[in-house]
C-alpha cells in the first residue's frame, strides 16, 4: 500500500522530532520505520465509512490522508435532473441526522427565487423542527463522545434521549429521520394536537439529559483528561479551512448565522446566546454543544408560546417553475454552516446547485489536525468533530 | 439591479451553436420592482464591495447582486489576487466554498424528438450566462465570507475552454485544497498552484468530468427513469397538469 501524501501547510512541531524518545526505549538497531494504518472504511468512530489511511511512527502519527468518496451519491449532478419539489427528497439524505435543517437552506433559495414568503405560522414550525433536529444531533454526540473515550454507558442514554426528539419529528412530520416536510412555500401540515405540549414536556427532558451528560461525560476526570488540550484548532487556521459551526466556535470565533448571517426563519425574533470557548480542543467542541442544546431547547420553548395561528402554506403556482436567476443561501445547520448555490434558468428544475455542506471543510483540516497526535487521540478528535459521512461526500 | 455596467453582450462560447443576442445577466430581476429591491445591499455590503473595488478594482468585469449578496466577476488574472485581497484587506478569514460551473445547456440524447431521458426537467436550449455574466461555457466561482465583520461575496471569474487553468487558492486559503480537487475532477479544471490535483471522490481510475453539462446522467441513459409511463390524473383530479410533485413535462406525452 503506497500513498503519496501531498504537501501540507505548515506544522510547527516536526513529528519526526519525536522520534528519539522511540528510539531510547528500543534502541537505535531496531527498526522504527514508519507503519501505515487503515483506520476504516467501516470503525465505529466515523459515522458512516470514512477511511483515513494514517501513518504512524511508534504510536504517534506522522500524517493522516482522509480518503473519502465512499458514499459519493453525486447529489449534485442528480439535482439537475429533478424537479424543486424532488430535490428536498434527495437533500434530506445529505446530512442524515439533521435531515430537517439541510432542506431548509433550499427550500429558502428556491422561494427567494420565486418571491415567496413562507406565512409565519410555517416559518414558526420550520425554525422548531430545525431546532428539535439540532437538539436530536447533539444530544446523539454528547452520549457517542462517551463511547470514543471508553464508556459505554452515555451512547445508550444518547440514542434513548434521542429518541423522544425523534419521536415528536415523526408526529409532525411522518419521519423519524427523513421528514421531506418543507414545501416550497410552506410546510406539507400543520402540527397534530398536542403536539406543543408533548414538545414542552420533552424539552424538560432534554434539559435533565444535558444535566446528566455534563455530570456523567464532561464532569469525568477520565474524559478530561482524554480530550483537554487535544486536538486544538487555531481560530485562523479554522476558518481558512472553512470549518464552521460548532467546531469553529469551540475555538473562540463568535460566529453564529443565526445571529450573524442574512436574517432567515424567526431567528431575528428569538433571544438567544451564542456560546463560544476559548480553547479550541476536543473537550470545548464537547462543551460548546453541550451548550448549544440547551440553547436550542429555550428557543424551542420560546418559539412555541411566540408561535402565531394562522395558514401554513402560501399561495403556489402548480407547476413550480423557478424564475431565471441564483440564489445563495446558507444557515447554521448542526454541523455547520450549510449552503446551496442554486442556478436557475426558468425550468422546473435548477441548472446547477452547488451544495456546501458542513462536514466536507470540517474534515478537510484532518490532515493537519491529526499531525503529530497519538494514536487513542485521533479517535476522540474524530469524534470531537463530529461529522456525518453523508454530509462529507453528499 | 441597476448597477450592471457591462451590459455588453457576452461572446457565446466557441462551440454552442448560439448566435444570438444573450440577454443581459439580470434582465429577469430588473422586470419585478414592485417593493423594495430585493436584491439591494444593505450598508456593510456596499463597504465590502466599496473596499474591494479600492483594493483592486481595474479586476472586476462585472459585478451584479444577488438577493443582498455581492457578486463579482474578476479577470481570470488575478483570481488569487482577489483572494490576497479578501483575506489580508477585507477580513474574509472564513472560505465556504470553491467549485465551478458549466453554462453550457445539456446535449438532449439524440436530439429532440427521440426519447433519452424524458423525466428531467427541460432547460432552455439557448446559451444565458447567469449574474455578472460570462465570457465562456466554464466559470469557477468560490464565496468567502468573514467572521467577524459578518460580511461576505461571491467571486466568479470565467475559464479559458482551451487551457481549463484557474490559479488555485490554497496559499491563500489551505482549505481550498480539497474544494478545487473536487471541482478538478467534476469540472477538469487544473489549479495551478495546487499541490496535488488527486481524485477526491471518484475513483482514480475514473475518466470524464461528472458535472460538465455533456457527461450524460448513465443510470437514466441504462434504464430510463419509469416515472412517466405510470402517470395517470390523480384521483378526482380533472386538469391535466396532474403532476403533484412528479417531473412531467407539457408535451412530453405528445
Amino acid at each position: 500500500m503506497s500513498t503519496t501524501n501531498p504537501p501540507l501547510p505548515e506544522f510547527d512541531i516536526d513529528p519526526r522530532a519525536f522520534r528519539h524518545l522511540a528510539d531510547a526505549q528500543v534502541g537505535v538497531e531496531l527498526d522504527t520505520g514508519d507503519m501505515i494504518l487503515n483506520l476504516g472504511p467501516q470503525h465505529p468512530a466515523t459515522h458512516g465509512t470514512l477511511r483515513l489511511v494514517v501513518r504512524l511512527d511508534g504510536e504517534r502519527v506522522i500524517s493522516a490522508d482522509p480518503l473519502i468518496g465512499y458514499m459519493h451519491r453525486g447529489y449534485e449532478k442528480l439535482v439537475e435532473f429533478r424537479t424543486y419539489p424532488q430535490i428536498t427528497t434527495l437533500i434530506n439524505r445529505i446530512d442524515w441526522l439533521s435531515s430537517f435543517a439541510n432542506e431548509v437552506p433550499f427550500i429558502d433559495a428556491a422561494e427567494q427565487l420565486m418571491g415567496i414568503q413562507a406565512p409565519p405560522r410555517a416559518q414558526y414550525i420550520r425554525t422548531i423542527l430545525t431546532e428539535l433536529s439540532r437538539i436530536a444531533t447533539f444530544i446523539l454526540f454528547l452520549g457517542e463522545m462517551g463511547l470514543q473515550v471508553g464508556a459505554l454507558t452515555p451512547a445508550f442514554y444518547g440514542f434513548r434521549d434521542r429518541e423522544h426528539v425523534l419521536n415528536l419529528i415523526e408526529a409532525a412530520s411522518g419521519g423519524r429521520f427523513h421528514p421531506n416536510f418543507n414545501r416550497i412555500g410552506g410546510i406539507k401540515d400543520d402540527l397534530p394536537w398536542g403536539w406543543v405540549n408533548e414538545t414542552r414536556r420533552v424539552m424538560k427532558l432534554m434539559f435533565d439529559a444535558c444535566d446528566t451528560f455534563e455530570d456523567l461525560v464532561a464532569g469525568n476526570e477520565i474524559f478530561e483528561a482524554r480530550t483537554r488540550s487535544i486536538g486544538i484548532i487555531p481560530a485562523e487556521l479554522g476558518a481558512a479551512y472553512g470549518v464552521s459551526g460548532s467546531n469553529l466556535r469551540a475555538s473562540g470565533v463568535d460566529w453564529d448565522l443565526r445571529r450573524d448571517g442574512k436574517p432567515y426563519l424567526v431567528y431575528p425574533d428569538l433571544d438567544f446566546k451564542v456560546w463560544t470557548h476559548r480553547d479550541g480542543d476536543s473537550f470545548a467542541r464537547y462543551w460548546v454543544r453541550l451548550q448549544e442544546t440547551r440553547e436550542s431547547c429555550r428557543m424551542v420553548l420560546q418559539m412555541l408560546d411566540q408561535m402565531p395561528a394562522g395558514p401554513i402554506m402560501a399561495k403556489v403556482p402548480r407547476i413550480i417553475k423557478v424564475p431565471e436567476g441564483e440564489a445563495w443561501t446558507e444557515t447554521e445547520n448542526p454541523l455547520g454552516q450549510m449552503g446551496y448555490y442554486v442556478v436557475s434558468k426558468g425550468a422546473t428544475g435548477p441548472f446547477r446547485v452547488k451544495i456546501r455542506s458542513a462536514s466536507f471543510s470540517n474534515v478537510s483540516i484532518l490532515p493537519w489536525l491529526l499531525r503529530g497526535v497519538f494514536v487513542p487521540d485521533v479517535i476522540t478528535i474524530l469524534a470531537s468533530l463530529y461529522f456525518i459521512l453523508g454530509d462529507i461526500d453528499r | 439591479m441597476s448597477d450592471v455596467s457591462g451590459t455588453s453582450t457576452p461572446e457565446p462560447a466557441a462551440d454552442a451553436a448560439v448566435d444570438e443576442e444573450v440577454e443581459p445577466a439580470v434582465a429577469a430581476e430588473v422586470t419585478e420592482e414592485v417593493a423594495p429591491d430585493p436584491h439591494a445591499l444593505d450598508a456593510r455590503h456596499e463597504e465590502l464591495v466599496a473596499r474591494f473595488d479600492a483594493e483592486l478594482g481595474e479586476a472586476v468585469l462585472d459585478r451584479a447582486n444577488v438577493f443582498g449578496m455581492p457578486v463579482l466577476r474578476l479577470r481570470r488574472i488575478d483570481w488569487r489576487a482577489a483572494a490576497e485581497v479578501a483575506k489580508g484587506a477585507l477580513d474574509c478569514d472564513y472560505l465556504s466554498f470553491v467549485s465551478g460551473i458549466d453554462w453550457m445547456p445539456a446535449p438532449k440524447e439524440g436530439g429532440d424528438d427521440a426519447g433519452g431521458d424524458t423525466s428531467a426537467p427541460v432547460q432552455p436550449s439557448e446559451v444565458s450566462y447567469g449574474a455578472a455574466g460570462s465570457e465562456g461555457r466554464f466559470q469557477v466561482f468560490a464565496r468567502v465570507q468573514s467572521t467577524t465583520r459578518h460580511w461576505g461575496f461571491t467571486l466568479k471569474a470565467d475559464v479559458d475552454e482551451e487551457s481549463l487553468l484557474v490559479q488555485s487558492w490554497v496559499p491563500v486559503y489551505a482549505g481550498a485544497d480539497w474544494h478545487e480537487r473536487e471541482c478538478w475532477e467534476m469540472f477538469g479544471f487544473v489549479f495551478d498552484g495546487h499541490p496535488a490535483l488527486r481524485h477526491l471522490y471518484l475513483p482514480t481510475e475514473f475518466e470524464g468530468h461528472p458535472l460538465r453539462k455533456d457527461y450524460p446522467l448513465l443510470s437514466r441513459v441504462v434504464k430510463p427513469w419509469p416515472g412517466l409511463v405510470d402517470v395517470e390524473p390523480m384521483p378526482g383530479d380533472g386538469d391535466d397538469s396532474s403532476a403533484d410533485g412528479s417531473a412531467v413535462e407539457e408535451g412530453a406525452t405528445a
